[in-house]
């Protein structure tokens, strides 16, 4: 049986269904991390003090840097297919992936530095939404990387069969990764730097 | 539909908003070496975020030229996001436990007697 409507648009949304899916699922993503910032602004707001310098922000300036390239990359992987480069599209899908392993790396120095220091998320309030923050951020990162290995390898095969299917993937594939780099937009100053 | 001109001038943009949000993270990491009060601070860090997270949504994710559908499940979202966001407001609101008794009133405490 066939899916319908995963490269034609729907006559009544002027979308594939693919399309509307994501954003629907983009739109829970909203709220799921909107709930934890609305926990950091109560949290702070109750806290007598709260700590500046915590954390090290040329690694967290590093880390913005990282993932809005990989932003880049992502959006040109996806513009390659559109201009019927394979080659290219490829390229960008693997650096995407490497970006989102050195952002990952950076994230295992800073925790690994933090626990050394027994400064876990027991520590302090801060401590505890900075773990929580960035480590479900750094899940979607993995979730990110699951999906981009997935194209890079056996679901690469689709472009041969049904290349605009395959384009629309990807598509959605970029704009998961988007909302991952701009979660980490706010976090970065919010966490780091404020 | 996209033609192939305007794939290459997309391609284009998406260079160029690239290194404007690179700039704009410089700026966001100046700004704090600066030592500005804690509301100017945060004020500033904010502004900068929230135009690069426009520009993120905008240019990269194409929602400068989306269907109504999507416009349509995002102001959804947003309304909701301002309420979630609002919630840490309503815990400076809550007087209950709180207030003055009214004027002939009594004041009747939890495990009070």
């Amino acid at each position: 049986m066939n899916i319908p409507y995963t490269v034609e648009a729907r006559p009544d949304t002027g979308l594939n269904n693919g399309k509307l899916g994501i954003w629907l699922f983009l739109a829970s993503e909203v709220m799921l991390f909107g709930a934890l910032f609305s926990t950091y602004i109560i949290l702070r707001n109750g806290a007598e003090e709260w700590p500046h310098g915590e954390l090290s922000v040329p690694l967290g300036a590093i880390n913005t840097v990282i993932l809005i390239s990989s932003s880049v990359t992502m959006v040109m992987a996806w513009a390659s297919l559109k201009l019927n480069d394979w080659a290219k599209h490829r390229l960008y899908l693997m650096a995407t992936f490497v970006l989102a392993g050195v952002f990952l790396v950076n994230k295992y120095f800073e925790y690994s530095e933090h626990l050394a220091k027994g400064e876990g998320p027991w520590h302090s309030t801060f401590l505890a939404i900075y773990f929580t923050m960035t480590g479900l951020h750094g899940l979607h990162i993995v979730g990110g990387m699951i999906v981009m290995a997935y194209f890079i390898g056996p679901g690469a095969k689709l472009w041969k069969t049904n290349a605009d299917q395959f384009a629309n993937r990807i598509e959605y594939t970029g704009l998961y990764w988007h909302f991952v780099d701009l979660v980490w937009i706010f976090l970065f100053p919010v966490l780091y730097l404020l | 539909m996209h033609s192939d001109h305007d794939m290459k001038a997309g391609v284009r943009k998406y260079f160029m908003i690239g290194a404007a949000l690179l700039v704009f993270t410089g700026i966001t990491v100046a700004a704090n070496l600066l030592h500005f009060a804690v509301p100017i601070a945060i004020t500033v860090a904010l502004a900068i975020a929230i135009t690069k997270a426009s520009m993120v949504a905008a240019v990269f994710m194409h929602l400068s030229n989306e269907k109504k559908w999507i416009y349509g499940s995002l102001l959804l979202t947003v309304i909701f996001f301002i309420v979630l966001l609002s919630v840490p407001s309503f815990t400076t609101l809550d007087t209950i436990g709180t207030h003055e008794p009214a004027l002939g009133g009594t004041v009747h405490r939890a495990g009070g007697h």
